[in-house]
């Protein structure tokens, strides 16, 4: 487990944001400190994803300061933001489907240090050897599970700081989200990389995390290390009976 | 996927008659479907006409055999369209077979594309050897150099449309803009063809990235909407703004293309006295049809070169998904920009060809149906397709001029039978039915998401919040 003194990559302030009139985040607070793995939870609609996609300015934060690194990227556009070392896998995967699991990975890699190319491929083969097998198939024939792996490895291509997850495990089998989970807090683990985890179903998600938040209407309700949260007996009665 | 429970092992094997009995049987009964169809429409729409007889008054005349014909004809169409082999539901695995006709196309793509380049640098002389110089004449320049200045185009519009999956319908406006900056250039400086031509392609681009800043944030139609009024109103400045362009009297007697400085005339200074060669005008059209072919095999190796490079990685992906490619850090402004930039510069570069092979330019040569004809070369030839866009060039201009050489059919369909009215009937009805045949076009290895056909495989979800 990581030291709570660890310094902070990600901090939001009194961030709102909007669809249209309808806010969609009303005032959030959320801290994400170097090296932990960090949760989101939250029922159907409670605006993570919405949050996920403000931190990379889509839809702008309309109040509020969001900072990365010490640097404030409110009003940054999403590309560059990109490029500070922030990397999502976002809601519903989307790899792209005509190009083949090698060429995703290669867009994952458009930014990087091209002399890093094959070690970073290297790396995400190593982690999802599955990948490796299907480097020339499309990403659209692929599993629900392989299509979220890719995902993962693409936004791992750019060696991000920060990597982003949105509902990784949404419609996998629990076998593939178990994998998919370990291979999360291994790279956390061994190579201390951040992770954000936005997730519905909050079992692993409370497990896995060093620092949990739950998100209800827009708003942060409760946050503390996943463990604790796991215990509560009115998180589990909200999130966790039949949502396994 | 289907349902269907396999026979039981035990059971011999199904004679080999028996899925040709049972294609013939579905077949016949969606021409019969077909006809019943046809028969309900004819029913209202011809089965009694209203006549005034001698005293004036309305009779109800019927005609029962228009009505049979046109259910037998419906019958009789749809019969041979689910008998084609490869056409039917029913064919028996038409993924494989699919799978191996992209196959044995991948395979023989390399022998077609060299076969192809022979035969165009070919062409001019073999042309020349068997008809003569007087003969040839119409061959290069109406069919050679036009067939050529339009592959540019739909290359260069390939890479907006088939690439980056931008759908333009107001290309011709770069056309127009290079066409119109050597015409200007030559006839206003006495600029040469070839200091023209750089600059003509520049700003070509320059119009492309000035169209690409607004409709940055257009997508699909909008973006479609805009573009075409965009060529609308170049096309329209340049018919009123008669100071500089002389309105629709356009701009004539364009310097013609000299040989690196040898002007092509019958003087001593010309290019043939030079040689030692009678003079001949065939020259000209000889050398101007190898310049369309540098410029075009220009465009594809330069195509061909980004698509394998980061940019054209990064086109390939903004066609499938903007977002993601934004929060992958691609800057998706640039790349869009230079999609439009690339395009452009390629459309002004043609213009230039165009201005020097015709010797006039008026806006009447860059009307919306340029614009479309030469996204139709790229659609028919499977956007993103190279040479799929090199037939597609070869098919749709050398077909149409084929159609002006019709006059035979008089001797068959009458005398009042002009067959170059039908031209654009018989272009758009073939269109029709080779897009029915291939919808991703004569050559698609990737079909672009502006023309898909079929739900998305990824991204179910998003696709449900309608945020795809
Ligand atoms: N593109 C959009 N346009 C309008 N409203 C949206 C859009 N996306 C999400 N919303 C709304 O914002 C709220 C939060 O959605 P979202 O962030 O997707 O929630 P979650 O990811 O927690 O399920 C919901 O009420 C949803 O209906
Ligand atoms: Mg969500």
């Amino acid at each position: 487990m990581i030291a709570t003194d660890s310094k902070v990559l990600l901090s939001l302030r009194g961030v709102k944001a909007f669809y249209g009139n309808i806010a969609a985040l009303k005032g959030v607070d959320l801290d994400i400190r170097e090296g932990e793995i960090a949760a989101l939870i939250g029922s159907n609609g409670a605006g993570k994803s919405t949050l996920m996609m403000t931190i990379f300015g889509d839809p702008r934060a309309r109040e509020g300061v969001i900072s990365f690194d010490g640097r404030d990227i409110t009003s940054m556009p999403t590309h560059a933001i990109a490029r500070l070392g922030l990397a999502q896998s976002p809601e519903g995967r989307r790899i792209f489907p005509r190009m083949t699991v090698f060429e995703n990975l290669q867009i994952g890699a458009a930014i990087g240090d091209p002399r890093y190319f094959d070690a970073s491929l290297e790396r995400v083969y190593a982690i999802f050897p599955r990948l490796k097998e299907r480097s020339g198939q499309s990403g659209g024939a692929l599993s629900g599970g392989e299509q979220q792996m890719l995902a993962i490895a693409r936004a791992l291509m750019n060696r991000p700081r920060l990597l982003m997850l949105d509902e990784p495990s949404l419609g996998l089998a629990p076998l593939v989200v178990k994998q998919i989970f370990e291979a999360i807090a291994d790279l956390n683990r061994r190579e201390g990389l951040t992770v954000f985890l936005v997730e519905q179903n909050a079992y692993h998600a409370l497990k896995l995390a060093d620092r949990a938040y739950v998100m209800v209407n827009g708003l942060i309700t409760l946050s503390g290390p996943g463990r604790d949260l796991l215990a509560m007996p009115e998180i589990r009665a909200a999130y966790l009976e039949g949502g396994r | 996927m289907s349902k269907r429970c396999e026979p039981p092992a035990t059971f011999a094997p199904a004679p080999e008659a028996s899925p040709l009995r049972d294609r013939l049987r579905s077949a016949l009964i969606g021409a019969a479907k077909a006809a019943g169809v046809a028969l309900g429409l004819a029913f209202p729409l011809l089965a009694y006409r209203t006549e005034t007889d001698f005293s004036n008054a309305l009779v109800l005349q019927e005609r029962w055999a228009a009505v049979a014909a046109i259910a037998l004809a419906a019958f009789v169409v749809r019969l041979i369209c689910l008998l084609i082999p490869g056409r039917t539901k029913a064919a028996s695995s038409p993924r494989r077979r699919r799978a191996e006709f992209a196959a044995i196309v991948a395979r023989s793509r390399r022998l077609i594309s060299a076969a192809g380049l022979a035969s165009l640098i070919a062409f001019p002389l073999v042309v020349l050897v068997l008809l003569g110089p007087a003969r040839s004449l119409k061959w290069i320049d109406s069919y050679g150099i036009q067939i050529l200045i339009y592959m540019t185009l739909g290359w260069g519009l390939n890479i907006v449309v088939g690439l980056a999956g931008l759908l333009d319908l107001g290309y011709v406006a770069f056309y127009a803009v290079g066409a119109y900056s050597y015409a200007l250039l030559s006839t206003n400086f006495g600029w040469s063809f070839w200091a023209s031509l750089p600059i003509a392609g520049l700003l070509a681009a320059l119009w492309g990235v000035a169209l690409g800043f607004p409709v940055l944030r257009l997508r699909g139609d909008y973006l479609a909407i805009v573009t075409l009024a965009f060529g609308e109103i170049i096309r329209i400045v340049l018919t009123n703004w008669t100071d500089l362009t002389n309105g629709e009297a356009g701009v004539s007697s364009i310097p013609r293309v000299s040989f690196f400085g040898l002007p092509f005339i019958a003087g001593p200074e010309g290019f043939a006295a030079h040689f030692g060669l009678a003079y001949s005008p065939i020259y000209r059209v000889i050398f101007l049809f190898y310049l369309a072919l540098a410029l075009a095999l220009l465009t594809n190796f330069v195509t061909l070169r980004l698509r394998r490079m980061p940019l054209g990685r990064a086109w390939e992906a903004l066609r499938e998904d903007e977002i993601a490619c934004r929060s992958l850090g691609i800057n998706t402004v640039a790349v869009k920009l230079a999609a439009f930039a690339l395009g452009a510069l390629v459309g002004g570069l043609a213009g230039a060809v165009f201005a020097a092979r015709q010797g006039f330019v008026s806006p009447s040569s860059f009307t919306f149906i340029e614009s479309a004809t030469i996204l139709a070369i790229v659609v028919l030839g499977g956007a993103g397709s190279q040479l799929g866009v090199a037939l597609a060039a070869l098919f749709i201009i050398g077909g149409s001029e084929l159609l002006r050489e019709l006059d035979w059919l008089q001797h068959i369909v009458g005398e009042g039978f002009d067959p170059t009215q039908y031209r654009m009937l018989i272009i758009g009805f073939a269109l029709i039915v080779i897009m029915n045949w291939k919808p991703r076009g004569l050559i698609a290895n990737r079909t672009p998401s502006v023309f898909l056909a079929e739900p998305r495989l990824a991204a179910p979800a998003l696709a449900e919040e309608g945020r795809v």
